[in-house]
């Protein structure tokens, strides 16, 4: 069963890909280091949003060339970055009141787990080892709208949406959309429910592949995206 | 008035031994490299540090660190691009570590400063890193009691500095230094540049120098990142 699911599940830029058709024009969005940074690159023509990083700046843009680095300019990912016009430098405790002040659009994040009830685990697989949260803890208090993008199942072919998240939490009920490599499933009334998967996957297979139900109300369409 | 100091010797010298000091910086942007490198000259031993990060490579924080002058890190992400200092250390029992969520880390220094003992945030609400902190609800949600950080001592870097202890930051290099300078009882800014009072615009002015007890030149300060790539060690 895995191994089918390896042969038609998104690739990590298709899922930020459909991410980012979410995202309206003139939002302002935090992305989570790591894969997230992605959904950057997949903004739909004509729409701008303004993107906000936690260590001061909001309204950066593409990577400098190599060589042309400036490392009074980064991100939270600690890598260099460029600033559009109308970009904004700040203070941190600045940076954290735009977050969890419930002034960022929408902030997407990875994840280790999501339950139904909208908890997420993504900072710490609980099993020892230098525990680091960063901004995580914050970043999902505030937004408007909290998304993980994130594989279906793990490696070892384990749902990653549970009933309870058996990891350390980084937030409780928190989770509003999870864009999988299958599916599109919101959070709503704790339960997931299914809003788009791929055609070529039947629900049972779906269902089989998630470790909670999932409910369906209304329309379910096919999510459709583009080879990248 | 002349908040200059002359030298970073100087600057360091009264970190004694046990002192808790806040070091400014996310990862290397807005690092006073020259400040830190300074400390591990003067050798104060069992320093409570704070920091963002836990240093980067064999230079600044992570130099400080491996000399085994730091304590105690109070930190948000310990992970770096070369975090092997720190990593050690830790996995040997040789440091304390308290994690702290980035923006209640923030907001725990800017109460510092502000005078504020505590607060509440919904940050951490239901995870470990709330255990055994006081929680209460508002308007129906519920929210973890955090308290206020101070320091004897911090260490910031900013951009211009007049005699005066104002302050202006060069970009993302701003980040925690502002908030750390009101934090401490001592606060020394490394600068590029000190000019005269008026040498600032007052509009321009971010740090204001009543938060400023001392600053001192480093006109081309080093960046944590470019050593690194050099592959340089401190000392």
């Amino acid at each position: 069963m895995s191994d089918a699911l390896n042969i038609i599940k998104l690739t990590n830029e298709q899922i930020a890909w459909r991410a980012a058709q979410d995202i309206q024009e003139g939002a302002y969005v935090n992305l989570g280091i790591g894969f997230p940074e992605m959904v950057a690159r997949f903004q739909p023509e004509g729409r701008e949003a303004i993107f906000h990083t936690e260590n001061g700046v909001l309204g950066f843009g593409e990577t400098p060339p190599e060589g042309e680095e400036d490392w009074d300019l980064i991100n939270a990912g600690k890598k260099a970055i460029t600033l559009k016009p109308g970009a904004a430098f700040f203070n941190h405790a600045d940076s954290f009141a735009m977050v969890r002040g419930g002034h960022l659009d929408v902030a997407i994040l990875g994840a280790y787990q999501v339950a139904e009830d909208g908890d997420l685990a993504n900072w710490s697989t609980g099993k020892g080892g230098i525990p680091a949260v960063g901004g995580a803890m914050d970043l999902v208090h505030g937004a408007k709208r909290v998304a993980v993008i994130t594989d279906h199942v793990t490696k070892k072919g384990e749902p990653k949406l549970l009933k309870r998240c058996t990891m350390p939490l980084t937030g409780v009920g928190c989770v509003t959309r999870v864009y999988t490599s299958l599916a599109v499933v919101d959070i709503e009334g704790g339960h997931f429910v299914l809003r788009e998967k791929l055609a070529a996957i039947s629900f049972d297979d779906l269902q089989a592949a998630t470790g909670a139900e999932l409910h369906i109300e209304g329309d379910v369409t096919d999510l459709v995206v583009p080879q990248l | 008035m002349n908040k200059t100091i002359a030298s970073l010797r100087e600057a360091v010298a009264p970190i004694g031994d046990g002192a808790t000091v806040m070091i400014g910086g996310f990862g290397g942007s807005g690092a006073p490299i020259e400040l830190i490198h300074a400390l591990i000259d003067a050798g104060p031993k069992n320093l409570t540090v704070i920091n963002n990060n836990a240093g980067n490579g064999r230079v600044g924080l992570a130099a400080l660190i491996e000399q085994g002058m730091v304590e105690k890190l109070i930190c948000s992400f310990p992970r770096s691009a070369d975090p092997k200092v720190f990593t050690d250390l830790y996995l040997a029992g040789k440091i304390e570590l308290e994690i702290v969520p980035q923006g209640t880390l923030a907001e725990r220094i800017r109460a510092g400063g502000a005078g504020i003992p505590a607060f509440y945030t919904p940050t951490s609400y239901g995870t470990e890193l709330a255990d055994g902190k006081p929680v209460a609800e508002f308007d129906g949600r519920p929210y973890v009691q955090e308290r206020w950080l101070k320091a004897d001592f911090a260490l910031i870097k900013a951009e211009l500095g007049d005699t005066l202890g104002n302050l202006t930051y060069r970009m993302a290099a701003r980040n925690f230094n502002p908030l750390m300078a009101m934090a401490a009882a001592e606060t020394v800014a490394q600068v590029s540049g000190i000019v005269p009072p008026g040498g600032i615009d007052p509009e321009h002015v971010i740090t204001p120098g009543i938060f400023v007890n001392g600053v001192v030149e480093v006109p081309d300060p080093k960046q944590e990142e470019i050593l690194n790539r050099e592959g340089a060690v401190y000392p």
